[in-house]
């Protein structure tokens, strides 16, 4: 084991992968550089320009790029520079490359992987810092991810560029610096796409949550412990197709649920955890559940009213004490 | 027949064949709606049979084909077969996508099919990205394949026609995009559409190809793909064919063929003095006997293809799942 960056996490999955598969390529603005969060940096040296494509600035037609590529037996990657320009490829996701293996009667698949980071990172106003993960979930024929941590970040990635059917892959901007306990380079450790992981144990109230705000969630549960107040933390990892059961089971554990996202209320993941709590426990519950997510506002420019807008472990520990406290 | 006064090869006579071919089926398909049995919407290419015989015929089997919602003559002459067409156009299982596909997105990856689209213009993306996996990190070594994409002259308002053209060009790919201009997207002229005569032109602006010829003149059709295709296969990079055509029928079920954008005089003009068929007839010097033969033995092909097709099974509704993923 060694301590790497997320960042560091999610290039080792796609290098790992290329050198494991010469089908496996990355597509995408500025990636020979990889001058953005510098996620690819470096790539280009091992890999030439063949396998680390370069392309103008033109997302829609770069996802139907990729995804037709994949109809045609390769495995791209295509980064999109922001969660916010994913919004430009939403045709060819949702259209073609989800829809190809129904459309055809399985003749066709599309193994392709949209990495997209996501997530506020302070002050990058209104058109750089949505979580629009709750869009693609919408979407069926399309696997979708969110990881919080460096381990989990690759592995998830490692299994999203080996399934058959396209991937949304969503980083968050915070978590690129964070640093974990990730298995040595080479070592091929994938986890299962599909299935959500307790972050940690606890008996009284559930937090149900995924990407950065996982971090948000444990510092609440840490603050509460203080107070005497078990928090479990469940990470859903994977957003679609959702984990009913480790939703089910830490419902049917607590009793009590908050559910966290740093996306918009309205529509969103949290109104799908709750959803699936109310159609398979709902007799389990203690309280009723409580959400905590971005009011349906555009997120500031301003430091401080960003901060306001976007949610956090404070707003978590309010809806704790509110469903302890009923 | 006096052999020494023919003026055709068998194949042409082939070629004229497959003509009433597509025009039988895209009747029969008419037909089959205004009794009740063909569900869905339908768009007919009768008319423009040429483009789709001079085209698709110079094409090899392992070359590589992207279609749109008028498609189903361009499938025909890839190879697909009039029976598990119709199998799909009914929904049945038998049909090319298992019936869930239906008119708009038959595949026939057996022949190079890579699919066909219901959204203007997205087949474009698509084709880059397969034609880009056929020279993808050395493998131009291995293989001459081409791809082609069709699209109508609607298409070439959107902005991916301008972004396909553009990449194509920069990365040299073997693609051959034909835009079947048959004047009308939906219902507005193609002169309301874009400033220009010719939608040719605009591959100049991107280094690459273009030509527009008369795509209602099957030597002609042939003669200038052929000379495109071999460009691509040789390494001389992408062209745009456009292909002046006109359909006979309005643009879908939905619209009559003339009254609200069209006149009977113009629809009459094409029929009687550009038709594909009746041109092509002059030139092979066919006789009413023989014409009235090939217009017979057609019929028996495509009843025989609709009775294939109403005696399938529909797929079962549980079976439907498993090609949501692959």
């Amino acid at each position: 084991m060694r301590t790497i960056t997320y960042l560091q996490a999610v290039r080792e999955a796609m290098e790992e992968e290329m050198e494991r598969d010469e089908k496996v390529f990355v597509i995408g603005l500025d990636v020979g550089t990889g001058l953005t969060f510098g996620v690819t940096t470096g790539m280009i040296d091992k890999f030439g320009k063949e396998r680390v494509i370069d392309t103008p600035i033109a997302e829609l037609s770069v996802a139907g790029v990729a995804t037709g590529a994949a109809l045609n037996g390769l495995r791209p990657v295509m980064e999109v520079m922001l969660q916010d320009f994913i919004t430009l490829c939403m045709e060819q996701i949702t259209n073609q490359a989800s829809k190809a293996r129904l459309m055809t009667g399985g003749q066709l698949k599309a193994p392709v992987v949209f990495r997209a980071p996501g997530g506020w990172f302070g002050s990058f106003a209104a058109q750089h810092s949505q979580s629009l993960e709750a869009w693609f979930a919408h979407i069926p024929g399309l696997k979708v991810i969110a990881p919080s941590t460096p381990a989990e970040a690759k592995a998830l990635l490692k299994a999203a560029i080996r399934d058959d059917n396209p991937v949304a892959f969503f980083e968050h901007k915070k978590l690129f610096g964070r640093t974990g306990e990730v298995s040595e380079y080479g070592e091929d450790y994938v986890i299962e796409i599909g299935k959500a992981d307790i972050k940690r144990e606890g008996t009284d109230v559930s937090i149900i949550t995924y990407s950065n705000m996982i971090w948000e969630a444990m510092d609440a549960a840490e603050e509460l412990a203080k107070e005497g107040i078990s928090c479990e933390v469940l990470d859903l990892r994977t957003i679609s197709p959702m984990d009913r059961e480790a939703i089910c089971e830490t419902v049917k554990k607590t009793g009590k649920v908050v559910v966290a996202e740093e996306g918009v209320e309205t529509g969103g993941v949290g109104a799908e955890v709750t959803a699936i709590i109310a159609d398979e426990v709902y007799a389990y519950l203690d309280a009723p559940v409580k959400r905590v997510a971005c009011p349906m506002i555009p997120i500031p420019f301003n430091p401080d009213l960003e901060r306001f807008v976007v949610p956090n472990k404070d707003n978590i520990i309010d809806a704790v004490r509110e469903v302890i406290n009923g | 027949m006096c052999a020494a006064n023919k003026k055709y090869d068998e194949k042409m006579l082939k070629d004229y064949k497959d003509m009433w071919l597509i025009r039988k089926f895209e009747d029969k398909i008419y037909q089959l709606y205004s009794e009740g049995v063909l569900p869905g919407t339908i768009h007919a290419s009768t008319g423009q049979e040429a483009v789709a015989v001079g085209i698709c015929k110079q094409l090899r089997k392992d070359d590589l084909m992207f279609t749109n919602h008028r498609g189903h003559g361009h499938t025909l002459m890839k190879g697909a077969e009039a029976k598990r067409m119709f199998a799909e156009l009914l929904g049945k299982e038998t049909g090319y996508c298992k019936g869930l596909g239906g008119s708009m997105h038959v595949a026939d990856t057996e022949n190079g099919v890579l699919g066909a689209n219901g959204v203007v213009g997205s087949g474009m993306p698509l084709a880059v990205g397969a034609a880009l996996s056929l020279v993808y990190n050395g493998r131009r070594e291995d293989n001459d394949k081409v791809c082609v994409v069709f699209f109508g002259d609607g298409a070439s308002g959107a902005g991916v026609f301008h972004e396909c053209m553009n990449m194509a060009s920069n990365w040299n790919l073997p693609l051959i995009f034909v835009c079947e201009n048959n004047l009308y997207g939906m219902s507005t002229p193609i002169k309301e559409q874009g400033s220009i005569e010719n939608i040719a032109d605009r591959a100049a602006g991107y280094n690459m190809e273009g030509v527009t010829i008369d795509g209602n003149d099957l030597e002609l059709v042939k003669e200038t793909a052929a000379r495109l295709i071999q460009k691509a296969r040789e390494g001389g990079g992408p062209s745009l064919l456009e292909c002046k055509t006109y359909r006979y029928n309005g643009h879908s079920r939905g619209d009559k063929p003339y009254g609200i954008y069209r006149t009977k005089e113009e629809v009459d003009y094409w029929k009687t003095e550009k038709d594909p068929i009746l041109r092509y007839e002059k030139v092979l010097g066919l006789s009413d006997e023989e014409i009235k033969e090939i217009k017979k033995e057609t019929d028996a092909i495509i009843d025989e293809a609709v009775k294939f097709a109403m005696e399938s099974d529909a797929l079962s509704p549980e079976d439907v799942l498993q090609y949501v993923f692959a």
